[in-house]
């Protein structure tokens, strides 16, 4: 990199890499099956796509039984606790300054993995879109259970809750895909949530090293 | 072929044992064919060596030794035509209620008596209900095929060679038939009477046709002799001949989940009686959680009328005696298959075959317009309103065919009409011979005590039919994409929310607008970077 001397840091641990690409493949597969159970096309057949979504239910609450115990014991559940520290600065830096090249406002470091806008976001997914998706996924789970028990309940809320969530989840997806390019180059920050190593961005880290 | 261990027979020993085993599943299946389960073989019997004069005769010799069987007999709706519905409180039954087929027996009975388990009833008004020896114990007990009753006889059988229809008819040979009696089966309660009602094979029900007296698998997964062979009266069981099952008072929803001894009610006449409420089970338990909604009939029998032969959905009377041939002869007109779509004493039909039936919220609760009930000229009548509350836990689904058409009432009384349509001999007054509205409505409707008024009126009417025979193979069930789909075959009904096919538009056209805004957006920044990143290159 221009000869200078680009520094690494090892950001994602091997657990938050599997937690995070099997998390996401299971996303997607929930969402494309789910877009096909509720109607809006045909790709495996009604019967295929439940059953996969279905499954990769299943697999996700297993998936978030370890995370949720990992967070706790590890203590990186602090990571998304939000911030408005640099919020502002992160906004007018993704709406001008990464256009000129501008520092990047924020540096990752192992205790502070995420931006203030990302610990949003991810707040936002933690405790608005998962719990719709959550919560009205188990009640088509064990609709038969609840359905001559609860009168206040009917399927059709439980259907539109859980595709209100949906909707955000795909909302989401499409930002954060986009965000994952933004790093120092297009690729930087998929190969380290592969890799678990940041590469930070040299200019910025000239600045700070050259200071320190 | 599994051996016991440490026993090793030899070859001839198990070869033996093979083929004396084949022997005795094949002489078990030859002995259920004969059904040699029964103690008593009747043609042995000395009481029914005959010669018999008459029908009668043979049930009197019946009664020499079923003595209670008429007085069992004569309390059935079977024999009355009479249904009190204990629901309703509606006094229902062949002999009262007016359907859009043939409308009602009233002055037509020796016709229509061809269906009564009994002899000469020539007027349901003045029949003698309490005679024993007019109960026709052979129409559902004669396993010889040649025991055949004709409309225009009163349910008597033929006693002479007789021309019907241009053919020449031998009588019974009553001895034989009264030697070859046993349980009923498949082709006695059907081929008889139930699968050609309506006057001719599958006009009436739609799921009830002469296809199963023998249907192959696909057809009718419990009947079929490849799979179940049963009989109607497996899950029509009867208790002193009284038989379960009405489509009067038709049990909706099974509560009372599998069905076994001591349970008090142990009629059999639902799905849930042997199959309990969530028979799904493994890849299939989720389709259990459709149970509170749909009836079991509605997914497995994906289309009636499946047997080969069609079932009549359409009968318009108001074209009848429109048409008349020359020198006064009827008109008949067939499609291109050979059924018939127009007839000068009948008007005009429809036929179908493979029926999608259509889908209603259903409680069990039946409700008739009977003779009397108002009705006016243009109106659309249901002949039988069938109750049912969305989602309620006393209702499901069901399927149904109805049955549609144009028919007479009398306008200046404003009731359904009861036409004279059949006479014996040479009665002018009879629509089917005289071809005269007029006539007709006057002997029809003095039958019910009521003064034609003279104004002839059509209505369109509707009668549902509650479908639940010929119930598919659980391959040929129907497919998930049947109902999840946006060409819903539950479209339209309400108190269901069906995944594929419910939706709410604003939510949907909110959550893709959010999306597609948020692509929008990132594409458009993405651009920008792109083109500030090769812009800046250059300079």
């Amino acid at each position: 990199m221009n000869g200078r001397k680009v520094e690494r840091i090892y950001i994602f641990k091997p657990f938050e890499r599997f937690w995070h690409w099997s998390q996401a493949a299971l996303i997607l597969t929930m969402l494309v099956t789910g877009f096909e159970i509720h109607g809006s096309y045909s790709l495996f057949g009604f019967r295929w796509a439940v059953d996969i979504h279905r499954t990769s239910a299943w697999l996700l609450i297993g998936l978030w039984t370890f995370a949720i115990f990992w967070h706790f014991t590890t203590g990186e559940w602090r990571q998304y606790i939000p911030t408005t520290e640099k919020l502002t600065a992160m906004i007018r830096y993704y709406l001008t300054g990464v256009f000129r090249h501008a520092p990047h406002p924020f540096r990752q470091t192992t205790l502070r993995k995420h931006n203030p806008l990302q610990r949003l976001a991810y707040l936002f997914v933690l405790v608005l879109i998962n719990p719709l998706l959550w919560f009205s996924g188990w009640f088509y789970l064990f609709y038969s259970w609840w359905e001559h028990r609860w009168d206040w309940l009917s399927l059709s809320a439980v259907g539109l809750v859980h595709s209100a969530g949906a909707f955000l989840m795909l909302t989401f997806v499409i930002v954060h895909v986009y965000f994952a390019t933004m790093g120092h180059t297009p690729l930087a920050h998929i190969k380290a949530m592969i890799t678990g190593w940041e590469e930070l961005e040299p200019e910025y880290e000239d600045d700070v090293t050259e200071g320190a | 072929m599994r051996t016991v261990p440490g026993i090793r027979l030899p070859w001839i020993v198990r070869a033996l044992v093979a083929v004396a085993a084949a022997l005795a599943l094949a002489g078990l299946s030859q002995a259920a064919q004969a059904k040699a389960w029964s103690t008593a073989d009747h043609s042995k019997f000395k009481e029914l060596q005959g010669p018999f004069a008459n029908a009668e005769e043979v049930t009197k010799a019946c009664l020499g030794c079923h003595t209670r069987a008429a007085k069992q007999i004569h309390a059935t709706t079977h024999w009355k035509w009479k249904f009190d519905n204990p629901r309703t409180g509606q006094e229902l039954g062949k002999g009262t209620v007016i359907n859009n087929f043939c409308g009602a027996i009233g002055t037509n009975e020796p016709f229509c008596a061809k269906c009564h388990i009994g002899y000469g009833m020539k007027d349901y008004r003045t029949f003698d209900f309490s005679s024993e020896t007019k109960v026709d114990c052979l129409v559902c007990h004669a396993q010889a095929k040649d025991y055949i009753k004709f409309p225009g006889f009163a349910g008597h059988p033929l006693y002479e060679p007789t021309e019907i229809k241009g053919k020449l008819r031998q009588p019974p040979d009553l001895a034989k038939v009264a030697q070859s009696v046993g349980p009923t089966s498949r082709f006695t309660c059907g081929a008889r009477c139930h699968f050609v009602g309506g006057g001719g094979n599958g006009v009436k029900h739609g799921d009830l046709d002469l296809s199963l007296v023998n249907p192959p698998e696909y057809l009718d997964v419990h009947m079929s002799p490849k799979r179940l062979n049963f009989s109607c009266a497996v899950c029509h069981r009867g208790d002193e001949h009284s038989v379960a099952g009405s489509r009067y008072n038709p049990r909706a929803v099974d509560t009372r989940g599998i069905v076994v001894p001591g349970k008090g009610d142990e009629t059999r006449t639902s799905c849930v009686s042997c199959h309990g409420d969530r028979p799904h089970t493994d890849a299939y338990a989720r389709l259990n959680d459709h149970t509170d909604k749909l009836a079991c009939q509605t997914c497995h029998i994906p289309y009636f009328a499946r047997g080969g032969y069609a079932t009549k959905m359409w009968w318009d009377w108001s074209t009848a005696t429109k048409e008349i041939g020359k020198d006064g002869h009827p008109v008949h007109k067939y499609d291109a298959r050979g059924y018939e779509i127009y007839r000068t004493g009948k008007g005009s039909f429809r036929w179908e075959e493979f029926v999608k039936p259509e889908y209603r919220w259903f409680n069990g609760e039946v409700t008739y317009t009977l003779f009397g009930d108002p009705v006016k000229d243009g109106q659309k009548v249901s002949i039988n309103r069938i109750g049912g509350t969305p989602a309620a836990e006393d209702s499901r689904i069901w399927p149904f065919k109805i049955m549609r058409g144009k028919q007479a009432i009398d306008a200046g009384n404003g009731t359904l009409a009861v036409v004279h349509l059949w006479g014996p001999g040479d009665d002018r007054t009879a629509l089917w011979k005289g071809y005269d509205w007029d006539a007709a409505l006057r002997v029809g409707m003095k039958s019910r005590g009521v003064e034609y008024s003279g104004k002839l009126g059509f209505v369109e009417t509707e009668m549902y039919w509650p479908i639940t025979h010929m119930v598919a193979p659980k391959e040929d069930a129907l497919q998930c994409e049947e109902c999840h789909s946006s060409m819903s075959r539950m479209a339209g009904l309400p108190g269901i929310y069906v995944p594929g096919h419910s939706k709410w538009k604003p939510l949907d056209t909110l959550g893709f607008g959010l999306a597609f805004l948020a692509l929008l957006g990132v594409l458009g920044h993405g651009a920008m970077r792109i083109i500030t990143h090769y812009r800046e290159k250059r300079s």
